[in-house]
């Protein structure tokens, strides 16, 4: 009698290790091994949308240079600047993985902001041509490019949250241990910076530089 | 011991910890002291600044939902009056994905934006319709209907006729259309999750008492006449209740079914759309 109850205590023992068990694996997911994958993924999946939108930009660029062409050719300068931007631009690409390489992703942004400049650069041209300006050719092209850029602005913002979610989760608790001893290989993620020269105010002179 | 091994898991990242808080907490600062406050999306039309007759309103509203039953597509206007120094763009895409404009997984939600004291509009078209309302479309709308019916001061007409304007374009690819409501319809049919969830803890509070009456004796093994102990509980059968650990609450539920009011249906956008002013 007394050993029967012995082995049930042992066995009602195991039961509830066993039901104990049970209970604490999705707990081991809640305290954070699965946060590092999924957010380093999330930011992935923004970056290729990131990608997604700039490929948009330089594919409507040789449209609106052909259209640029037709009223002011003898704008040579600005059009083969936008159309060599372009080139440099579409060769600097930054798969998923180089993300945590700063100097690509320097360079990436360095060329997508020399296509910026060039295109902005050419549509202040284009104010000089009344007749391009108002044909319908131009304005779908505008229209288009316009809702480009805003569609770029709005996929950086989400990459940038996503990177600074993921980055966070590699230096913060509980998910910052999991980095250390599981996901070693683990970097945090490249985000766009604001280049130096534009974070200048701008020195407004008023007269003074009039003189010569 | 286990102590121990905890201590020196999280001593050399110890330094790391007050630095990644400071950052997020910095990261949160600045994120709610930049976002300016979104209005409340209080039905399919949004009059924050009062530039809309009672009239138009109510015909707006009216064709609006009939829109949507008939396509799924969400179509909200909002008027506010200042966008207090933000950008038009990034607060219609705030303002878009805060309200959840269009169907969950189908992103089919249109916002026609005004901002009065900026004079300035925008369509912002969800991902899903960023193909059939295209951001030349969009233009177009802007530019030739809203643009001179503001310019005249007809703000009335000119949100009427733009809303009309967007309507004709989605009902102008007939086929894609038809297929996106029947898609959204049958999603319909399906049960909603908390249903779902409400009948599970339902039945395991209804058959749960069942199962004590009869599992025990089967799985459980006798510690006396018509005692059981099961999963180390100790069910006697000569009570009238059964023992179990930790009585049973009858906890209430509150219904969180909101009151027939309209609501986005957790749609996205990608800044797809245009913008204009006048």
């Amino acid at each position: 009698m007394s050993t029967d109850k012995s082995l049930a205590v042992v066995s009602s023992r195991g039961l509830f290790s066993v039901l104990a068990l049970c209970l604490m694996l999705p707990l081991l997911s809640a305290c954070g091994f699965n946060t590092i994958p999924t957010r380093e993924e999330q930011a992935k999946a923004a970056w290729s949308e990131v990608l997604n939108q700039y490929q948009r930009r330089a594919d409507l660029i040789p449209n609106l240079v052909e259209t640029v062409k037709g009223y002011a050719a003898q704008e040579r300068d600005v059009l083969e600047g936008v159309v060599e931007a372009r080139a440099r631009a579409t060769q600097v690409q930054i798969s998923p993985d180089m993300l945590s390489d700063p100097e690509a992703f320097q360079a990436f942004q360095e060329s997508q902001a020399g296509l910026s400049g060039a295109l902005s650069r050419l549509l202040a041209v284009v104010e000089n041509y009344p007749d391009l300006k108002s044909s319908q050719n131009f304005l779908a092209l505008q229209a288009q490019l316009e809702g480009t850029e805003n569609r770029i602005a709005v996929a950086r913002r989400d990459y940038i949250e996503a990177v600074r979610l993921y980055n966070t989760s590699l230096k913060t608790l509980p998910s910052m241990l999991w980095a250390m001893f599981w996901f070693t290989g683990n970097e945090p993620y490249e985000t766009f910076t604001i280049p130096d020269d534009k974070m200048d105010v701008p020195s407004v002179d008023f007269g003074a530089g009039n003189g010569g | 011991m286990g102590e121990a091994v905890l201590r020196v898991l999280i001593a050399p990242a110890r330094r790391g910890i007050p630095k990644a808080l400071m950052t997020g907490l910095a990261v949160m600062l600045v994120a709610s002291a930049l976002a300016a406050a979104l209005p409340q999306l209080t039905g399919r039309v949004v009059d924050n600044a009062d530039i809309l007759d009672a009239a138009t309103e109510a015909s707006l509203t009216e064709r609006l939902e009939a829109f949507e039953q008939r396509s799924s597509d969400q179509i909200v206007v909002a008027t506010i009056r200042s966008l207090d120094g933000e950008a038009l763009e990034p607060f219609a895409n705030r303002l878009f994905r805060a309200w959840g404009l269009g169907q969950a997984g189908e992103d089919n939600g249109v916002l026609l934006l005004v901002a009065l004291d900026d004079r300035k509009m925008r369509i912002e078209v969800g991902y899903g319709l960023e193909g059939t309302l295209t951001d030349l479309h969009s233009k177009l709308i802007i530019e030739n209907t809203m643009v001179p019916a503001f310019r005249a001061g007809d703000f009335s007409t000119g949100i009427s006729d733009a809303v009309d304007d967007i309507v004709m374009v989605l009902e102008g690819n007939a086929a894609e259309l038809e297929a996106r409501a029947r898609r959204n319809r049958q999603e319909d049919n399906g049960l909603p999750w908390p249903v779902i969830l409400f009948f599970i803890v339902w039945s395991t509070f209804f058959f749960g008492g069942f199962a004590m009456a009869f599992l025990p004796p089967i799985f459980g093994r006798k510690i006396g006449p018509k005692r059981y102990k099961w999963l180390g509980m100790t069910v006697d059968y000569n009570k009238s209740s059964i023992g179990s650990p930790g009585g049973r609450s009858s906890g209430g539920w509150s219904s969180s079914s909101g009151g027939g009011g309209f609501s986005g249906g957790g749609g996205s956008s990608g800044g797809g759309g245009a913008s204009g002013s006048w």
